[in-house]
């Protein structure tokens, strides 16, 4: 441990993920490094074609090989992923990283009872016999709230409520005590109130077993809710990360100001419109020159020549905190500043 | 599942009642006359009358519905030919049997062919269609895809014959085509019955491995395959324990139709391989305007494919606990 | 509002969908209560946000006022005119005045229809014609909803989500209606798209002084658009009041469970009131006696469970904020405990 104390718990160095399609080739990651620590939860916020998605099926190594170009560096504890053979990555799956999905109707096999299902990743990674797993799932139905979890276990996921799912698919994914927890929009599909009692059940289980987490969801609320720091995506790429109050609190990217801006609040001014981002997220067949935001950005006149067109903002962290945007230090404090005014009214 | 079964089980007595009606309608209203053409040459009206009043079909339609349908309870009398016991589904007065009897007689053939090719087409069909959803997008797919669409696309009174004379006639590699009983001679049952499966199977091989390659291409990429993957599962396991029970479903559907229609007989391939089967009577009652026995192998067909539905759904329930009997 | 009549008056609105069952003829043997008993009104030009959880009965009750569905109780007026068990013939003059807004901005367009021939196609229905011709009028609602005119004839898949939402609401606008049912207009898009159609719908109504009902889960975008709000539980209205007094002073439980349910993007350095709700909300088929929300309440008491509470102007409302609860909840009320977590009490 002592070695491996300095390095993060899961590193991704300049992550590249591309598909080759009918159409040419689409960049869906670009250049995507972060790093998370243990018992840290990471917010990754984008929208649909942000590369959110991919890059954590990335990292459990669920792309689809024929058709992906993987680049750069995915370690886990040490462990470089990039590369590692299926019966190395089959080990890992479902034992030391875990993932949950959106839609957990879909997600669970509707021909098997959910006990199998969280029964079966239990025997495939201890040996266990039937009977252990099963007793086994008991206890992590019981855990993650299911109520009558003995006679629950041999419910078939149709029989449950779609929280009851959602808790089933939390049940499955930490069955075997996971370091790595991806949880890919686990909440957009519930209810609020649902979603609550899910996040909560999350934080819960994340101080007792110190697992780390990578949140994606697309709702900067539910960062702020669940976060300790935040990754912003767009088109691929990284626009900004830090802490989650800094990022809240000061935003830095254009586009991280855009999603807040086109978020309704319960306490804010109401009669007045939203500030929307104009246009639609980029094709990422045929991604924007220099910055991928730069067609959609309000700011983009503002930096001299035509540098967000034509040059790449470079992704500069220093302590934990960074964007990728041409704009001054100077001028984002004045558009915090006129924002800040806006919001007092 | 009792309720099921009861539930369906009239639901089909209900369904052939119509069917039987409207087919009695439909041929009795035909203009010709069978007992003119069973009365020969030297008929004079009184032999004539004397012929339609045994034949029954001297009474009014529905009258003659009414007869046909209670002999399949309490059976019939025929004047001057005997008795038909229940269940009686009438009398050929073309070939001088009763209806029931040559159909009996007849579907030992159509069975045997259909079941001994209906193994042999699942067997390939199914398993090539695999290794193509495998092999998705490679060069083994690629080839099991175009083939399966060639196969398909070929007709047994084409393929029966060429395959007849390469591989009986020419290399009398396989025998002859014949039916013999099965309780008879096993071995002459299946080697006189071989090339007419093969030939069969050939088809509908190609038919159910398109089938099962669209239907496992479309399983794999259910949402439910990636979480079994994210579960550290191995491909072997999340391809057959995952992916195969979910295209099951729809192949038990489209094989228990396919059965419940080649259990009616399969017109062009008994014809071809000269077997007497349902279809060649069927056939062959339609030349001979032989309106009874037309009838019984229509009811006898139409059975078959009813209660194939009935043991689709009972079986497509145990596959899929979402669905429910009731 | 008080004064004129309403625009859409709604009184005891109810659906029970049928379950079919039983041996070994099949019968009605339950029924689904989807929307049991609601009141409400929508004044001319008013925006009224429908809010709960999914189940609740909201799209139900969308579909019932456009008389996509036929109510089983309950009567609904538009323009003093009884619409509840109209016929489609004493419908039509109506239909073109009450148009609806889907979710779904992919399944609810023809896609082999042009843009043009979608935004038409409700006009050559009704035969109506407008002066300098019908794509001229298209072209004018294009421009409105803020789409190229020239894209008259493109086809509903060269359009992003946002934009084919967009067409959609050309094609509500093309009959200038005088109420609009949007149900979950902006749920399927990406965030900054959602802003873009919410701002868009905002000023057709301010513009067009068209009324709306605003059906979504989103309370934060319902707060937005709507003047009033009405949150459903399980088919019944629980609470209904103007925007300022249903967010700031929320009087039923359940309102106030879902308001701090809301995940909001703020770092505050007071946490907000949380109360978590346990459990499920129960099944339609056999709603819980007396109110609704009692199984998850934690005020419930036996009075709860016998006597079902009206919708009423509880003490301490302003004018027109009505709420449904024996024990309404004040501003003082202490932020109810987190319910006990033990699995088999939950049950």
């Amino acid at each position: 441990m002592t070695s491996t104390d300095q390095q993060p718990f899961l590193s991704v160095k300049d992550l590249k993920v591309h598909f080759s399609t009918e159409d040419g080739i689409v960049k869906a990651v670009d250049g995507l490094s972060f790093d998370l620590a243990r018992g840290k939860t990471l917010g990754i916020v984008g929208e649909s074609g942000s590369g959110k998605s991919v890059t954590n099926l990335t990292i459990l190594g669920l792309h689809n090989p024929d058709s992906t170009e993987v680049e750069g560096s995915i370690t886990l504890d040490g462990q470089e992923l990039n590369g590692a053979s299926e019966s190395t990555l089959e080990k890992l799956r479902g034992n030391k990283m875990a993932m949950i999905f959106q839609d957990a109707l879909a997600s669970l096999s509707p021909y098997h009872t959910i006990g199998r299902q969280i029964g079966e990743t239990y025997r495939k990674h201890t040996g266990a016999s039937k009977q252990e797993a099963r007793v086994r799932a008991i206890e992590m139905l019981r855990r993650v709230g299911i109520p009558q979890p003995d006679r629950r276990v041999d419910d078939y996921p149709h029989q449950f409520s779609g929280g009851m799912r959602q808790r089933a698919m939390i049940a499955m994914a930490l069955v075997c005590d996971p370091e790595l927890l991806i949880a890919d929009e686990p909440t957009t599909a519930l209810d609020v109130t649902v979603q609550a009692q899910i996040m909560d059940l999350l934080k819960d289980l994340q101080q007792e077993f110190g697992t780390s987490i990578i949140f994606i969801t697309h709702d900067l609320g539910v960062i702020a809710d669940i976060a300790d720091d935040v990754l912003v995506m767009y088109g691929g790429r990284c626009v900004e990360r830090g802490p989650k109050e800094e990022v809240l609190r000061t935003p830095q990217h254009p586009y991280t100001w855009g999603l807040l801006g086109s978020m309704p609040t319960l306490d804010g001014p109401v009669d007045v419109p939203l500030t929307p981002i104009p246009g639609s997220p980029p094709s990422l067949l045929n991604p924007p020159s220099g910055c991928r935001f730069h067609p959609r950005c309000a700011f983009a006149n503002k930096v001299d020549g035509n540098r967000c067109a034509t040059e790449s903002p470079v992704l500069e962290i220093v302590d934990g905190r960074g964007n990728a945007c041409h704009l001054t230090d100077e001028q984002r404090r004045e558009f915090l500043a006129d924002l800040a005014a806006s919001k007092a009214n | 599942m009792l309720r099921f079964l009861v539930r369906r089980l009239l639901g089909a007595a209900v369904t052939l009642l119509i069917i039987s009606a409207i087919t009695f309608m439909l041929f009795y209203a035909v203009p010709r006359d069978p007992a003119r053409m069973a009365c020969g040459k030297v008929c004079t009206p009184d032999t004539l009358e004397l012929i339609r009043h045994n034949m029954g079909i001297d009474d009014p339609l529905p009258q003659q519905y009414w007869n046909w349908l209670s002999g399949i309870f309490v059976g019939r009398d025929y004047t001057g030919i005997g008795n038909c016991n229940a269940p009686c589904l009438g009398y050929s007065f073309v070939n001088h049997e009763s209806v029931l009897g040559t159909v009996k007689d007849r579907f030992p053939t159509t069975a045997s062919l259909a079941l001994g090719s209906s193994v042999v087409f699942l067997i390939f069909g199914i398993g090539t269609g695999m290794l193509a959803a495998v092999k998705q997008g490679k060069a083994l797919d690629k080839i099991a895809s175009s083939a399966s669409l060639v196969a398909s696309s070929m007709q047994i009174y084409f393929v029966g014959p060429v395959a007849l004379y390469l591989l009986v006639y020419q290399t009398h590699l396989l025998d002859q085509p014949a039916y013999t009983p099965f309780t008879e001679n096993p071995a002459a049952w299946f080697t006189g019955l071989l090339v007419p499966w093969l030939v069969l199977a050939l088809i509908w091989t190609a038919n159910y491995t398109r089938m099962t390659r669209s239907q496992m291409v479309e399983t794999l990429s259910e949402d439910y395959v990636r979480t079994a993957r994210a579960k550290g599962l191995s491909q072997r396991t999340v391809f057959f324990r995952f992916a195969w029970r979910g295209a099951m479903g729809p192949l038990v559907t489209i094989f228990g139709i396919d059965m419940g229609v080649l259990l009616g007989g399969a017109m062009i391939t008994e014809k071809t391989f000269s077997l007497q089967g349902l279809g060649m009577l069927a056939v062959k009652s339609v030349i001979n305007n032989d309106l009874p026995m037309l009838l019984g192998v229509m009811i006898v067909t139409a059975a078959f494919v009813v209660l194939a539905n009935i043991v689709v759904d009972a079986v497509y329930a145990m596959i899929d606990p979402r669905i429910r009997l009731a | 509002m008080s004064s004129t009549s309403p625009l859409l008056d709604v009184s005891g609105l109810t659906k029970h969908f049928p379950i079919k069952g039983g041996f070994p003829i099949r019968r009605t043997v339950g029924a689904v209560q989807a929307v049991d008993g609601l009141d409400f009104q929508v004044a001319e030009g008013e925006s009224l946000g429908l809010v709960g959880e999914s189940g609740c009965g909201k799209s139900t009750t969308g579909r019932l006022i456009t008389r996509l569905l036929e109510p089983t109780g309950g009567t609904i007026s538009y323009r003093g005119q009884d619409i509840t068990h109209a016929s489609r013939r004493q419908l039509a003059p109506i239909r073109s005045e009450i148009q609806m807004i889907f979710q779904d901005p992919y399944a609810s367009l023809n896609p082999r229809q042009t843009v043009g021939k979608i935004i038409s196609g409700p006009m050559e229905i009704n035969n109506i014609n407008p002066a300098g011709g019908r794509e001229k009028r298209v072209r004018e609602l294009l421009e409105i909803v803020g789409l190229n005119p020239e894209h008259y004839n493109r086809f509903p898949h060269e359009f992003s989500g946002g934009q084919r939402q967009r067409i959609g609401v050309a094609r509500a606008l093309a009959l200038e209606p005088k109420l609009i049912v949007a149900d979950e207009p902006v749920s399927a898009l990406d965030v900054s798209i959602q802003a873009q159609v919410v701002n868009l719908l905002q000023q057709v109504q301010k513009d067009l002084g068209i009324a709306f009902v605003f059906i979504a889960h989103d309370l934060a975008i319902v707060r937005h658009f709507s003047q009033r709000v009405a949150v459903m539980y399980l088919g019944k209205i629980v609470e209904i009041a103007d925007r300022d007094d249903l967010y700031g002073n929320p009087r039923h439980p359940y309102t106030r469970a879902l308001l701090s349910a809301v995940p909001e993007a703020t770092v505050d350095d007071t946490p907000r009131e949380r109360i978590r709700l346990e459990g499920d909300v129960p099944s339609p088929i056999s709603p819980p006696s007396g109110c609704r929300f009692r199984t998850r309440c934690w005020k419930a008491t036996e009075k709860c469970a016998s006597e079902a509470p009206p919708l009423v102007q509880v003490e301490g409302n302003k004018a027109g904020h009505l709420t449904a609860c024996h024990f309404p909840e004040t501003q003082e009320t202490v932020p109810a405990p987190r319910l006990s977590k033990d699995p088999e009490t939950a049950a």
